[in-house]
């Protein structure tokens, strides 16, 4: 029961320093350390396919493209810009509202069953499969196309066309 | 695994509600301090994971994998979304020499 608290505070405080790190290297790095608390909270949930998913995914290769994506763009000849104090301000008063009334609805709800996993194998491979390929087989296959489809887009936006610039 | 089961079993949904809200929020805010285009994108895909996160969290609650496969399906979404985000913004820079989205003042007004 504690490990949950102990990794939902290191999930916070990671979180805080990828918003607040100065050098963009810090903060995608930060930002792994945070995806790999995620990791961990879905192995606490026994939804094993979600983890290596997330870890292999998000860890493995978004994380990578932003890191390698930063250093097509040379950033670190010149500082950081930021913004002023002022705005600063109120983005966090803003995003504190926010959290503020996603609380106070919570306190509303009065929902606070025990999260328990009736279901020892929910979240393993072979369920998830069986669910995946049975009932929701036409989203899988359109979701291959989305990702050609991103891919082929990708390319054409990067790539330099002499002709058309 | 049995004592991984038992480990979450004290939790109140609740507090994933809470986690879950907290981190959102956090990328609220990194949206709108930073002016670096790629750190913003980070803070899109922190609030992507946290709904993520407690997505999995009512899914393992109600016993019902559909939620689980749902963010299978957003993860697929998301990888797609930041190749195309990381070409606009790489095409971006190519144009300004910049990723300050102060630049990026055209389409005002």
């Amino acid at each position: 029961m504690s490990t949950f608290y102990f990794i939902a505070f290191l999930s916070i405080f990671f979180s805080i320093l990828v918003i607040s790190a100065k050098n963009p290297v810090h903060s995608i790095l930060y930002l792994v350390l945070t995806f790999f608390t995620f990791t961990i909270h879905y192995i606490l949930m026994n939804a094993q396919f979600l983890a290596v998913v997330n870890f292999i995914v998000y860890m493995g290769a978004i994380l990578v493209l932003f890191l390698y994506t930063l250093m097509l763009i040379n950033l670190n000849k010149e500082s950081e810009p930021r913004k002023s104090g002022l705005i600063k301000l109120a983005a966090v008063v803003g995003g504190g509202c926010f959290l503020t009334t996603i609380i106070a609805a919570l306190k509303a709800f009065k929902i606070s069953q025990p999260v328990m996993l009736q279901d020892p194998n929910l979240g393993l491979v072979k369920n998830l499969g069986k669910i995946l390929f049975n009932e929701y087989l036409l989203p899988f296959e359109v979701s291959s196309i989305l990702l050609l489809s991103a891919m082929v887009g990708a390319v054409l936006l990067a790539t330099k066309d002499p002709k058309t610039t | 695994m049995e004592t991984i089961s038992k480990n979450i079993q004290a939790i109140p949904l609740n507090h994933y509600i809470l986690l879950c809200s907290i981190i959102f929020s956090i990328g609220v805010i990194g949206v709108l301090i930073r002016r670096n285009a790629i750190v913003i994108f980070m803070s899109v895909e922190l609030m992507l994971n946290s709904v993520n996160l407690l997505l999995t969290a009512f899914s393992v609650y109600r016993g019902d994998a559909t939620g689980q496969v749902f963010v299978f399906f957003i993860m697929a979404l998301a990888a797609a979304e930041v190749a195309i985000g990381l070409a606009i913004i790489v095409m971006i820079y190519r144009n300004t020499n910049s990723i300050d989205i102060n630049v990026l003042n055209r389409l005002k007004w």
